[in-house]
């Protein structure tokens, strides 16, 4: 049954429905679309079963199956069941109706054979996840919104050129490793790492997702993000200048995280930072080090919506999201506390969590690679990731000062899609042995080994001395801080005014003169005895005009030409 | 509204929360210095085979996690000397502003 329909189609109806149905049928509906999904992602075999002539010329693959593959798959589908779970009651019916189309965008990438089955999903998750961002409601929204389209339509065309490329000169569609060589393979590089926020548009990640609502913030820290590093295990494993791409990554998160005073804007940054072990992982590209990437996307999925969901709660029953006006919020909330801080540990990649279980397997990778100075990085990384996002965080919302607000607890159903995540991010940091077999390669692998153990105890609890000790250094301020995005917020947009205000006035000053013309050419109609005006009614007349104005323009390209 | 109020009336009915009293915060200070020196010690016990040389002597991941916090701290620092702006450093250039300067300008050509 799955050989050509793609389980995504599940969630595509699971979205037409969830817009037309009401009450309990539409929760029904947001419910069962993602576990129907589930269900038949495990049901699609290896490899390609079927395909379809497309343009008679194009074998399309729509659905093609791999251990790697289901597994993301499989993330995303319990991501659209929890995040469903978790906005449910809160969210507006076309936040929940775009959130599964999105999630059917990125289960669609997953299973897609082809360059052009990549590409329609790809295209379908840049259109539902903006409208997710205008869901914020706000002016704010509306405009980063507007941004965040932007930028994703400028990825979707940078990645079609090169499948075009790629396709004219190859003559193959045909999803398989590449490296980046010439023009079309590095297009589809590049193409991809926007959507993965690498340099130098990451910006676009930290820029939009604070703005949207607090559900939909769950919904976007998910999908985008890991389905460009799925990209990447299945186009460029071993790409070495992804090594360094994804080096950049995880230090500018914890950088400009340090900087944020934004709660949401600290775990959008440091979404980047944790995309770049993945990016640095696929850039590795041994076995192992795809088998890291992969399982830290997957347990990144989670613990990272856990982190949003609690600042999602904290949104909802207080409507702040500035460290500076928020702090001692355990008093009243110690359920979401708890939810955050397992969150906050995981993805720090403290032992007995998720991100201990998967990130150290990149680590390791760049071990058994020699990889010496990437393996430093990557674990200084692993403590800015404790500093920034594992303690910062936390302490910045939950503890602190006591701002006096005394919010109520999270509403059940966000806690109770809480609990499911933060069980995960435990069960997967406990039983890794269970985990692991889903990944795409076997291996040998023992996470808890005791100097291992050790070695990252004493890194991370002495991250978390330098935190306390150099917190006078990080005191809150009423600040943003520069990014890219600068560069097309302020001087792009100045000149675009520029020239729309110069192209105005030259259109006016044209007008006058055509305007002056006109009345002559009437004048000389009146005074050659013909009916009163006709070439100057005919010549007042739009279409007339316009006809004038393309032929003045012609004449005027000819003159061109000939010059 | 009300918890609030009535923490603040009746600080002997609602004392502070056990975190945040004093003498617990000291108690977890001692705690955490102890864990601290505990793992730092654990290593001779334990011994962490480094696997360049650069990361084989004793307590090198204490060291190394503190001085990456630290570096990482004071390059932020300097950074948002020159990257922060006030928070509506953006809402000086909104859209819809433009687009009123836009419009006035268009009546004044139109005129």
């Amino acid at each position: 049954m799955f050989e050509l329909l793609s389980p995504a189609l599940f969630l595509v109806a699971g979205a037409l429905f969830t817009a037309v149905l009401k009450g309990h049928l539409r929760t029904l509906v947001l419910f069962a679309a993602p576990l129907a999904t589930l269900w038949a992602i495990w049901q699609v075999p290896d490899g390609v079963s079927a395909t379809v002539t497309f343009l008679q010329y194009y074998e399309l693959q729509p659905v093609e199956g791999s251990p790697l593959r289901r597994l993301f798959a499989t993330v995303f589908a319990l991501m659209a069941f929890t995040g469903a779970l978790y906005a449910f009651r809160q969210a507006k019916w076309y936040e929940l109706a775009s959130a599964q189309a999105y999630a059917a965008g990125a289960v669609g990438v997953c299973f897609a054979g082809d360059l052009i089955t990549l590409f329609v999903f790809w295209e379908l998750m840049a259109l539902f996840s903006t409208v997710i961002v205008w869901c914020g409601g706000t002016p704010a929204a509306r405009a980063a919104g507007v941004r965040y389209a932007i930028i994703h339509l400028l990825g979707g065309v940078i990645l079609k050129v090169g499948i075009e490329g790629v396709v004219v000169h190859t003559g193959s569609i045909d999803i398989q490793p590449m490296l980046a060589t010439n023009f079309d393979t590095w297009m589809i590089l590049i193409g991809i790492l926007i959507n993965a926020a690498a340099p130098p548009l990451s910006a676009w990640l930290a820029d939009s997702y604070p703005e949207s609502s607090p559900t939909g913030s769950v919904f976007l820290s998910a999908f985008t993000t890991k389905t460009a590093v799925l990209a990447l295990i299945l186009l460029f494993p071993g790409e070495q200048v992804l090594i360094w791409v994804g080096l950049y990554m995880v230090m500018y998160g914890i950088i400009y995280a340090l900087l944020e005073n934004d709660a949401r804007r600290i775990l959008a940054y440091s979404v980047v930072n944790q995309v770049g072990f993945m990016v640095c992982g696929v850039g590795i590209g041994t076995e192992m080090a795809l088998n890291g990437a992969a399982a830290h996307a997957f347990a990144h999925i989670i613990y990272k919506a856990l982190l949003f969901m609690s600042a999602g709660v904290v949104i909802y029953r207080t409507g702040k999201s500035k460290c500076t006006d928020l702090g001692g919020l355990f008093r009243t909330m110690p359920y979401t506390t708890i939810c955050c801080v397992i969150g906050a540990l995981a993805i720090s990649g403290f032992p007995l969590t998720s991100g201990f279980t998967t990130k150290t397997l990149i680590s390791q990778a760049a071990i058994d690679a020699h990889l010496g100075v990437v393996y430093l990085l990557l674990a200084a990384a692993s403590a800015g990731v404790f500093l920034h996002a594992g303690i910062k965080f936390p302490w910045f919302v939950f503890f602190q000062k006591d701002s006096g607000l005394r919010p109520k607890e999270a509403p059940w159903n966000m806690g109770l899609a809480m609990f499911i995540f933060a069980a995960l991010c435990i069960l997967i940091g406990i039983f890794p042995g269970y985990f692991y077999p889903f990944l795409p390669y076997a291996m040998d692998y023992e996470p808890y080994d005791s100097a291992k153990v050790l070695f990252y105890l004493q890194l991370l609890l002495f991250s978390g001395l330098a935190f306390f000790i150099l917190l006078p250094l990080m005191r809150r301020t009423l600040t943003i801080s520069l990014d890219t995005d600068w560069f097309w917020r302020v001087p792009l947009y100045r000149l675009y005014t520029w020239l729309g205000v110069g192209l105005k006035r030259f259109v006016h000053a044209v007008r006058g003169i055509a305007d002056g013309v006109k009345g002559r050419v009437q004048d000389w109609s009146r005074g050659e005895g013909l009916k009163s005006g006709t070439l100057g009614e005919l010549l007042s007349q739009p279409i007339t005009a316009t006809s004038l104005w393309i032929g003045v323009l012609l004449i005027g390209y000819v003159f061109a030409y000939f010059l | 509204m009300n918890g609030e109020k009535h923490a603040k009336n009746n600080p002997e009915q609602n004392p502070e929360p056990w975190l945040v009293r004093p003498e617990s915060i000291r108690g977890i200070c001692y705690g955490s210095v102890a864990v601290l020196v505990i793992v730092v010690l654990l290593e001779t016990v334990v011994p962490i085979k480094g696997y360049f040389t650069i990361d084989n002597w004793h307590g090198f991941g204490a060291v190394f996690g503190f001085l990456s916090c630290l570096i990482m701290v004071l390059v932020a620092k300097g950074l948002g000397l020159l990257l922060k702006r006030p928070q509506d450093y953006y809402l000086d250039i909104p859209a819809e502003q433009e687009q009123e300067k836009e419009k006035e300008q268009e009546e004044k050509v139109d005129v």
